[in-house]
């Protein structure tokens, strides 16, 4: 059980910035996902946390210890890899005691430890077998199991699931959030994909160039992004982005016009961005928050638009629309009954209490349209 | 008629096999003419008429009965044995290390220092054995076969930590890293997975080691005058050639004798050496 803060820690290779000085705490028992395009300096972060990588200024602490000096074995946590790095001549047995057999424990201690954790990842036919024999989800667990054995206080993940097949990584996605309930450890996790982050995440962190945009709860992020790449980053299909937009005022409404069609802000949005009037802005509007008009839900898809289908993906469920509405390009999420056909035009509703304005200038902070 | 694809394909290896014959005959023929002509007696060596490819006369064992008895030539295989397995226990000990260093720490030049030491490699034992002379005095063991302990490295270590670095850089690294976290130490880590792991590699310059060895012929003619310190290639040379009188049948009875040990070490392990080699080389 341990607390994992990083205080003003940073990271350089040579002359360049890897990882930006930044502080994070992460709670006892929190399953804390690290997510960013690669090269963002999650992994790097990850493995100063491992001790695999040493760092350039700051302290690490987990639990009460400060671990900068400290090599990963001392540091009471274990590790999954991306390709699992099984030890390809032990079988999965003494794969997963390979790390107790160097710690010198008792061999019965061992084998009761081994066979839980096999007994856990549903694994205990395969305990005589060697790497090789096995398929990728199984070596997976494997390489889990090895890391459940050592009964650290800390977990670390780096994004173990990137080699499986997209059914497979949704199964173990799943069975790794249970793990996290059943063992009740600090867990910390890299991944690049938004939708793992925000399914086994109590907490995400958003990284990019080396720089931390964001940190919370998966909800809070996918509600309040901080900015422009928060926002299109969280959230499949990413969100549609408007430049060029403008705030207009006519009488007491205000209205946000772009190239194409405008939409009229809900009075206890617009109160907030009355200072903002004819500036220039961006608008983000989730492709969930845009529906057929004649399925959208009254009083909250207030505002409407027209727009002309370029592409129609069935997904059943629902469907997918590729639109453009002026000069804008956009995709929308609308009802499975919807008559779609490419070429035509549809009239598309907005759900104006959950749309964004981003401002123009980069990083585009999100101007807030709410109390908080 | 259009044969079938599983019988085209026999047909191939039947035909690659023929392509095999030439090579066959051409390394096979010095071992086989060696062979006959340990058996043959001096006589039929000798003779104009006699006919190099058969046996035409009685076979005798008079050739093997002088080596083996006559020549020193037990003590001289116990030599080279000795030798052979400590140079290849030694070097096996510096290449390990070696390579292991090379391909995993990061320290100061260590991406030239391969390349470096693959280059001494390249200097031809003609051009040393001269300066070493000098070396092998200094240290007091001329005419001492435990000099060759010195001089035998020379030769294998470079070519075994190459092969070795190749080896162990295909390991990938979040092997380390998983056994780093696992609480291994470097020696550990090398220990109990690099060399498992490379476990076809080391066998490779095993056997490399030791052949090199085995064989090596100008080292102890250079340095080895005394007849107990001599090993297989330069006291069958030394005793069964004296002056122009060249004691054949003995020559090639012996020759064959020495060969023996290689051939069953490579019998046993040849799958092995053509994995290590071909591995290391694709680096």
């Amino acid at each position: 059980m341990a607390k994992v803060t990083l205080e003003n820690v940073c990271k350089n290779f040579g002359p360049v910035e890897a990882v930006s000085c930044f502080f994070l705490e992460v709670e006892d028992q929190e399953f804390l996902v690290l997510l960013g395009p690669s090269g963002c300096g999650k992994s790097t972060t990850l493995r100063m946390i491992a001790g695999l990588e040493e760092i350039t200024e700051g302290r690490i602490y987990i639990g009460e210890n400060m671990v900068n000096d400290m090599p990963p074995r001392d540091r009471d946590i274990a590790m999954v890899f991306q390709d699992y790095a099984l030890y390809p001549h032990m079988t999965v047995y003494q794969n997963m005691a390979f790390g107790l057999k160097l710690a010198k424990f008792p061999k019965n201690e061992i084998d009761q430890r081994v066979r839980e954790a096999a007994e856990i990842l549903g694994i205990t036919e395969l305990l005589k077998r060697k790497p090789r024999e096995l398929s990728g989800g199984q070596r997976q667990r494997v390489a889990v199991g090895r890391a459940i054995v050592r009964k650290p206080a800390v977990f670390l993940f780096d994004e173990p699931l990137s080699n499986l097949d997209a059914k497979l990584r949704v199964q173990m996605r799943a069975e790794l959030s249970k793990l996290h309930q059943k063992l009740k450890r600090t867990m910390i996790y890299v991944t690049h994909d938004q939708v793992e982050a925000m399914t086994m995440g109590t907490k995400i962190v958003i990284m990019k160039d080396g720089l931390i945009q964001q940190v919370g709860p998966p909800m809070e992020i996918y509600e309040y992004p901080v900015n422009m790449f928060v926002g299109g980053f969280i959230g499949s299909p990413g969100m549609n982005f408007f430049p060029g937009t403008r705030i207009v005022a006519r009488g007491a409404e205000l209205f946000i016009e772009t190239a194409g069609f405008e939409l009229k802000l809900p009075p206890q949005k617009g109160k907030f961005i009355q200072d903002r009037i004819g500036q220039e802005v961006i608008l983000g509007v989730r492709p969930e928050h845009i529906e057929d008009r004649s399925f959208a839900e009254k009083g909250v898809f207030t505002e409407s638009f027209k727009a002309k289908v370029e592409v129609v993906e069935t997904l059943g469920s629902e469907i997918q629309l590729d639109v453009t509405a002026g000069e804008h390009s956009l995709v929308a999420r609308v009802d499975a009954r919807t008559p779609a056909r490419v070429q035509e035009e549809i009239e598309l509703a907005v759900n104006m209490d959950k749309i964004h304005i981003f401002e123009k200038e980069h990083p585009s902070p999100r101007v807030p349209l709410e109390e908080r | 008629m259009r044969l079938s694809l599983a019988a085209q394909k026999k047909r191939r290896v039947r035909y690659s096999y023929l392509a095999l014959i030439p090579f066959l005959v051409f390394f096979l023929f010095p071992l086989y003419w060696m062979l006959i002509t340990s058996f043959k007696t001096d006589t039929e060596i000798s003779s104009l008429k006699g006919v190099p490819l058969v046996i035409q006369s009685m076979p005798t064992l008079a050739h093997y009965k002088m080596v083996l008895f006559e020549t020193r030539f037990l003590t001289w295989f116990w030599n080279s044995f000795e030798i052979a397995v400590v140079v290849t226990v030694i070097t096996m000990i510096i290449s390990i290390l070696g390579a292991y260093a090379i391909s995993r720490l990061r320290f100061f030049g260590s991406r030239h220092f391969g390349v470096g030491i693959f280059c001494t490699y390249l200097v031809p034992p003609a051009l040393l054995f001269i300066p070493f002379y000098k070396v092998v005095g200094l240290l007091g063991l001329l005419n001492s076969k435990w000099c060759l302990l010195f001089l035998y490295p020379t030769l294998t270590v470079p070519f075994c930590t190459w092969i070795l670095i190749g080896y162990f850089s295909a390991i990938p690294r979040a092997l380390d890293e998983a056994a780093f976290v696992d609480g291994a130490t470097y020696i550990q880590m090398l220990t109990k997975v690099f060399l498992p792991v490379a476990a076809p590699g080391l066998i490779a310059s095993t056997l490399f080691a030791f052949t090199v060895s085995w064989a090596q012929f100008l080292y102890p003619l250079a340095y080895i005058y005394r007849d107990e310190e001599k090993v297989l290639t330069n006291g069958i040379y030394t005793t069964l050639i004296r002056g122009d009188v060249y004691f054949w049948g003995e020559l090639m009875g012996g020759a064959l004798l020495a060969s023996v040990p290689v051939v069953v070490l490579f019998a046993f392990l040849m799958d092995y050496y053509v994995a290590g080699l071909t591995r290391g080389s694709i680096k």
